[in-house]
Parts: structure tokens; C-alpha cells; sequence
């Protein structure tokens, strides 16, 4: 299926990118990131937590909607 | 005409609304650029009691986005400057300056007296020593936190609802968050999210629905974008805040590890530069006798290290560089040193040696 992938913050400066559309046939979050880790070497040493269709869950989650978000911590103020 | 008139026409405020904002008392902590729209707003609203956290003091590079601040309050602390300013603005409500850094010492007893926290630091240390203390004292907080264009709001602890843990589980790891060094933020930014901070404050005192709890709205200022998105409580992470310590010390920046600046380094046999920042931080140096080891892959990559040499390591100000020492001297590499400055001040000598 096709996947929408959006990235904040910092990520954004490792992936080039805000936002992305990637053809995904697997099936957990952790399965995808282990995908993105290969196409983005240096996302593996960000902290960033996973948003499925806007509802932050844990990388053991089954994808079954097609709007994703990475979103990092921020410590600015 | 009364100073609040404009907000007791309002048929939701009313007198009574009113009266309810001059018995709230809001302890803000971090008086800079989140803190001065949240503390201006919650002043000018008529706040009755506000306190103000921040042990630092006004700089020029401040006045870009601190708007309480002004020529006249440079080298003076934050929390006092503010108190000024404030006292200015509405003389009739009570203004408690604590020119002090939020500790685990202070904490506990500064939240006591306050119904509402709000979170306007600058760093993860002091933003989980906030969450955990208003977890004790069950005071809800108002969280904001920016990164150059971007920004976060959310309401933690408020009715049952979910914490800053439960977002964010533990501290980011040492130096996978490029902290140390400046890395610059749009100076209307931090005005926009401490505004929708200081806009939950007075939605939570006034009791209206739809206080910013359970979802993390983040802003984007470029593309004007803006998504919720949904947290769900984790009950664990409210017993963690009970006892993770640990996460409120500082990254090791302070520690005495040897150092040298950029002239003494070149004064030295057989230098080998490690440049431990991130592969994206810019500017890239391009220097003949340098490798790179980002910070966090130090440890598994010390066979790249060779200790017939003197190694200088830096960072981008040479803050991070002092805990990549640290690393080395733990692994008994002890010919090392950590650069004064870091790679701004190498581009200030090769700029110096062009002319």
C-alpha cells in the first residue's frame, strides 16, 4: 500500500524531506523503520516517537492506516 | 472604564471569570523566549500571583525574541528583569522573582504554592525534573517547546489526562539532540507557541473545554501547518516519574576534562582532529588530518581512534567534545583533549591565517 510519511524537526534535516509517499507491504511499525534505517542511516541515532493516522503508538503496532509521522523531542524554548 | 473591561463584556468571562483569573496562581519556568509572551499575556490578563523561574541573565542575542527585555535590562537576571516589566504592566497583581535554577532541591517546595506550572526551559533535564514534580504535587502543566521553525504545545497532568513521559518515555540519548550547540530559532516563533501556552493557562483557569490535553498540537511556522497529534496515559510512565532521578542531571558539559585551544593543538606532534558531531551540522571542516566519529558512535568505534596520536576532539563549541573525552578516558585512551570552541573557533583561525 502506499504510505504517507511525515517528519518533523530534526528529522527533517536527515531525511531531506518533510514528507514522503513510500510503497509498504509489511506489516508492523518497527518493521517499517528497519526500512527506513537502511534508506536513512542516520535516523537510527535520533530519539523520535511514531504517530499512526495522528495517535502517537508503539513500534509493536500493526499499519493499518496510511498517514505516518515521526515526530522528535524538542527542548528549545 | 475597568482594566479588565474587555475581557467582563465577554459573556464567558464575565466578573466572575474575571475573579477567577485574580485567585489563579501560575508558576512559569524560564523567563526567555517562551516565557516572556506567556508571562506578558498572563500579566496583562490579571493573573493574581505569577511566579518566575530563571537563574540566567539578559543578553543581546536575547533581545531577538524576548520581548520583555530591553537594552536597559542587559546583564540583569531574567526573572527580576521580567518582575520589573510586569510590575509595569499591571501593578495590581503579585509578581514573585525566584532568580534561581529549577533543582530537585527547590522544585517540590516552589510548586506547592502554584495551581499551574508552566514549562518554558530549554532543555530536556529541567523539562522531565517539571513533569515529575507536578506529577507529586498533582499540578497540572503547560508545556511548549520550539525547534528553529517548529514548534509544540500540549497540556500534561490536567484531569486524569497524560504526562510528558507518556509522550516521551525517557530522555533523548547524549548527543543525539544537537543541545549544546547554537542552533538558531525564527525569533517570532517561541512568541506564537509561549502565546497559545499563556491561551491553555487561562482556558484551564477559566474552566472552558477543550484545553489542549491528551493531543501534542505542533506548528509549523514556514508552511502554517498545524496536526494533533493524540497521546494516550500510560499509567507506568506515572510510576516512573516517581523514581528516575537520574534523568535531571545535566549532560556531562561542566566536568573538568583537559582542554586546549586551537593554537596550542597545532603546537603539538602527530595531531589526529575527531570531529564527533553529527554528519548533517554544518559547517563541514575540511582539514587534512581529521576523521569523523559522531558522538554516539564513540563507544562502538574505538578502534578508529589511534593512540600513538594526540587526539583533539571537537563539537561545534566545544561542549559536546568534553563528554567524547570522558568516553576515551574510560577506555583508557588518555592522549586526548577536548578543543576550546570547537569547530567555530577553527574557522576563526584559518580565517585569521588566510589573511
Amino acid at each position: 500500500m502506499n504510505l504517507n510519511i511525515k517528519y518533523f524537526g530534526l528529522l527533517v534535516e536527515v531525511t531531506q524531506c518533510s514528507e514522503e509517499t513510500i510503497v509498504f507491504s509489511k506489516a508492523s511499525v518497527s518493521e517499517l523503520l528497519n526500512m527506513l534505517f537502511e534508506k536513512y542511516p542516520n535516523l537510527k541515532n535520533k530519539d523520535f516517537q511514531v504517530a499512526l493516522n495522528n495517535e502517537i503508538v508503539s513500534k509493536n503496532t500493526l499499519i493499518t492506516e496510511n498517514e505516518l509521522a515521526l515526530l522528535p523531542p524538542f527542548s528549545g524554548g | 472604564m475597568s482594566r479588565y473591561s474587555r475581557h467582563i463584556v465577554l459573556a464567558e468571562v464575565g466578573q466572575e471569570g474575571q475573579n477567577k483569573l485574580s485567585q489563579a496562581k501560575v508558576l512559569v519556568i524560564g523567563a526567555g523566549g517562551l516565557g516572556c509572551p506567556i508571562l506578558q499575556y498572563l500579566a496583562a490578563a490579571g493573573v493574581g500571583t505569577i511566579g518566575i523561574v530563571d537563574f540566567d541573565v539578559v543578553e543581546v542575542s536575547n533581545l531577538q525574541r524576548q520581548i520583555l527585555f530591553g537594552t536597559s535590562s542587559l546583564g540583569i537576571n531574567k526573572a527580576l528583569a521580567a518582575k520589573t516589566r510586569l510590575e509595569d504592566l499591571n501593578p495590581t497583581i503579585n509578581i514573585n522573582a525566584y532568580p534561581e535554577k529549577l533543582t530537585v532541591n527547590n522544585a517540590l517546595e516552589l510548586f506547592k504554592n502554584y495551581d499551574i506550572i508552566v514549562d518554558g526551559t530549554d532543555n530536556f533535564p529541567t523539562r522531565y525534573l517539571i513533569n515529575d514534580t507536578a506529577i507529586m504535587t498533582n499540578k497540572p502543566i503547560v508545556y511548549g517547546a520550539i525547534y528553529k521553525f517548529e514548534g509544540q504545545v500540549s497540556v500534561f497532568n490536567y484531569q486524569n489526562g497524560p504526562s510528558y513521559r507518556c509522550l516521551f518515555p525517557i530522555p533523548p540519548q547524549k548527543g543525539s539532540v544537537a543541545n549544546c550547540s547554537e542552533i538558531g530559532v525564527l525569533g517570532v516563533l517561541p512568541g506564537i507557541i509561549g502565546t497559545m501556552q499563556a491561551n491553555e493557562v487561562i482556558k484551564i483557569i477559566l474552566g472552558f473545554d477543550g484545553v489542549l490535553s491528551g493531543k501534542l498540537l505542533c506548528y509549523n511556522a514556514k508552511t502554517n501547518q498545524t496536526t494533533q497529534l493524540k497521546i494516550t496515559k500510560s499509567i507506568s510512565e506515572f510510576e516512573n516519574a516517581l523514581h528516575r532521578k537520574d534523568d535531571y542531571n545535566e549532560i556531562s558539559c561542566e566536568t573538568q576534562v583537559p582542554e586546549i585551544s586551537v593554537e596550542d593543538a597545532l603546537q603539538k606532534d602527530h595531531i589526529q582532529f575527531i570531529d564527533i558531531r553529527e554528519y548533517d551540522e554544518q559547517p563541514k571542516l575540511d582539514l587534512p588530518n581529521c576523521i569523523h566519529i559522531p558522538l554516539n558512535e564513540l563507544d562502538k568505534t574505538l578502534n578508529k581512534v589511534n593512540l600513538k596520536n594526540t587526539n583533539i576532539l571537537f563539537c561545534q563549541n566545544g561542549i559536546r567534545s568534553k563528554t567524547a573525552v570522558e568516553i576515551l578516558q574510560r577506555h583508557n585512551i588518555t592522549n586526548c583533549y577536548s578543543l576550546k570552541g570547537g569547530a567555530v573557533a577553527i574557522l576563526e583561525h584559518l580565517k585569521i591565517d588566510v589573511q
